[in-house]
């Protein structure tokens, strides 16, 4: 393989591209591809009408509904305050803004399983703010509160910091020609930051929303997980896989699969879309 | 070469993953600015921000450094020399070295085909780099469970042949291999783009081998990146709990990982052991965040 290579792209300089490329398509193929095809190939080995049964079945619909809708809450949630967090980090000066900065990456950094009892600790009825809640008459762990709280947790690094560089990079004459065209501060943000930074703010509350669906982890301890009030789909394929029924682990595992894809989808054109509004910067 | 690298860069998600170094973190500007926001909002935003922050990150991990040396420094030590908890830190470093070593291997393997040659499906390439990123950790584990498990594709074939992969440290590996697969191609990508092909090229017109080129050239102008992806690789393979649960078969000092372990502790109501061990991990995630940013002030002065 050594030596220049005339390709299609004309002509390739640098050795190793049939080695480097074929390499790297088998390790994918064995490690990421086929194992998510096998996957597939176990879920068309069911009949339709099974398939259907088992997705519809109220307990399957039940944990579906519950991760993807308090996941969609999670991920709004992430998008409201991850945009107060990404504008009081790049916009203003505060004491321990350089420390906030730095653990927003927490939760990309912390396994799933420490968060996860932390949490429950924490919103157990004599944890730190469990106590304080209690008298509220408020309940947290072991409800689907807590859920929403675990994937709150998980989800907020992404729009943090996928809008991030972009409100840094936003380059400062918009807003000074908006101010001088004697637009108030709060139109400015309306109307010129805001759309600046939406695919990014997008991107973000998609990614954030992916990562909660899949979310196991940090969910489980605080979830209390009773079927039909607080049981997460991925904890359901589990416990089917453990009851050694894998016809429905992986009908659920397929279509939680089909709806990460749809997501991933998205993102891009999402991606796409922001190219090309940033285009000329 | 009219490459527009540092807009992809800028784009591209960063899943799992955190900003290169020419994003760290900037001064903001300054009050007397036209783009100053009237003090009320400010600090509104500020005390919503701080907020948010203390309440979702500070205090979940204060909780876990809290809680592990609730019982004083006996308990916590007595929980950490456990030979259950010991078993179960030797697995996660022999586990975690071997995904982290291939994850390494193969990511720059990757990374290079990706950034030192022009080939039709690139972007579809990376797409499915990627993907691991968007899966649920638990189907990780599933899908090898329905390719080796006694269910599985493969399953009879390896009874037969008496090769354990379920329930072993195969799976193990497999499954974090699998959730960590994108952390070192995803942090070289960036950059090696955004360096172009002409020091590779000037190295071999002047007559070095390949590898040499690489070892010499290459290596030093990422080395910063390359360190940071596999430490984000070692955290995560060293926390990971979903995919691993679902391959390890929960066989107490055998295939039992650290998250594994705590998980055991904290179900059998051990709450001091389990925060013990979890502060372990905690700590793992703190040495990570430190490192990322003393390699980000590194790579931005050289």
């Amino acid at each position: 393989m050594s030596g220049a290579t005339l390709g299609r792209y004309g002509r390739r300089v640098i050795p190793g591209f049939g080695v480097t490329l074929g390499v790297t398509l088998l390790w994918l193929s064995l490690i990421v591809l086929i194992p998510l095809v096998a996957l597939f190939l176990r879920t068309t080995e069911l009949s339709f009408d099974r398939l259907v049964r088992i997705i519809t079945s109220p307990r399957v619909l039940h944990a579906l509904e519950l991760s993807f809708g308090l996941s969609l809450i999670a991920a709004a949630v992430n998008l409201v305050f991850g945009l107060a967090v990404v504008w009081a980090l790049v916009r203003y000066d505060f004491p321990g803004r350089r420390l906030f900065d730095a653990i927003v990456d927490i939760p990309f950094a912390l396994p799933t399983a420490v968060a996860g009892i932390a949490l429950t600790n924490l919103y157990a009825e004599n944890g730190w703010l469990g106590r304080l809640l209690a008298p509220l008459g408020i309940q947290v762990a072991f409800t689907p509160l807590g859920v929403f709280v675990a994937l709150v947790f998980v989800g907020l690094p992404f729009v943090v910091r996928t809008v991030q560089p972009v409100l840094e990079d936003l380059e400062a004459e918009l807003e000074e020609v908006a101010a001088t065209l004697g637009a108030s501060r709060l139109t400015t943000i309306r109307r010129v930051v805001l759309p600046a930074i939406l695919p990014a703010l997008l991107t973000g509350f998609a990614l954030a929303f992916a990562r909660a669906v899949g979310e196991y982890g940090s969910v489980i301890f605080i979830a209390g997980n009773l079927p039909n009030v607080s049981e997460i789909a991925p904890l359901l394929i589990v416990i089917r896989l453990e009851e050694f029924r894998y016809a429905d682990a992986t009908a659920i595992a397929a279509v939680m699969l089909v709806a990460s894809f749809l997501v991933l989808l998205a993102i891009n054109l999402l991606q796409r879309w922001s190219e090309r509004r940033n285009g000329g910067a | 070469m009219t490459y527009q690298p540092v807009a992809v860069a800028r784009y591209a998600p960063r899943v799992g993953a955190s900003r290169t170094a020419a994003m760290t973190l900037r001064k903001p500007p300054r009050t007397s600015d036209v783009r100053a926001d009237p003090a009320p909002m400010r600090w509104a935003i500020i005390g919503v921000a701080v907020a948010f922050l203390v309440l979702f990150i500070v205090m979940p991990l204060l909780n876990v450094f809290g809680q592990a040396f609730a019982k004083g420094l006996t308990a916590y030590f007595s929980a950490l020399g456990n030979p259950d908890a010991v078993a179960a830190i030797q697995l996660t470093l022999i586990a975690t070295a071997i995904s982290v070593g291939l994850n390494l291997l193969f990511g720059v393997i990757a990374a290079w085909a990706i950034t030192k040659y022009d080939f039709a499906g690139k972007s579809l390439l990376i797409t499915v780099i990627d993907l691991p990123f968007s899966v649920s950790p638990v189907i990780a584990g599933l899908v090898f469970v329905l390719l080796f498990g006694a269910q599985g594709y493969l399953g009879p074939w390896l009874q037969e042949h008496d090769i354990k992969i379920i329930f072993a440290l195969p799976g193990i590996v497999l499954a974090t291999v699998f959730v960590t697969f994108p952390f070192v191609a995803r942090e070289l990508i960036p950059l090696m783009r955004e360096q172009g092909t002409q020091d590779e090229e000037a190295a071999l017109s002047l007559g070095a081998s390949a590898l040499r080129t690489f070892f010499c050239v290459t290596l030093p102008n990422v080395k910063w990146a390359l360190l940071y992806g596999v430490l984000l690789c070692n955290a995560r393979a060293m926390g990971e709990f979903g995919a691993v649960s679902v391959v390890s078969g929960h066989i107490r000092g055998e295939t039992n990982t650290v998250p594994l372990h705590i998980e055991i502790l904290y179900n059998e109501y051990q709450f001091t052991a389990a925060f013990a061990v979890a502060s372990l991990l905690a700590l793992l995630a703190l040495v990570t965040l430190v490192a990322k940013v003393l390699l980000e002030t590194r790579e931005r002065e050289e």
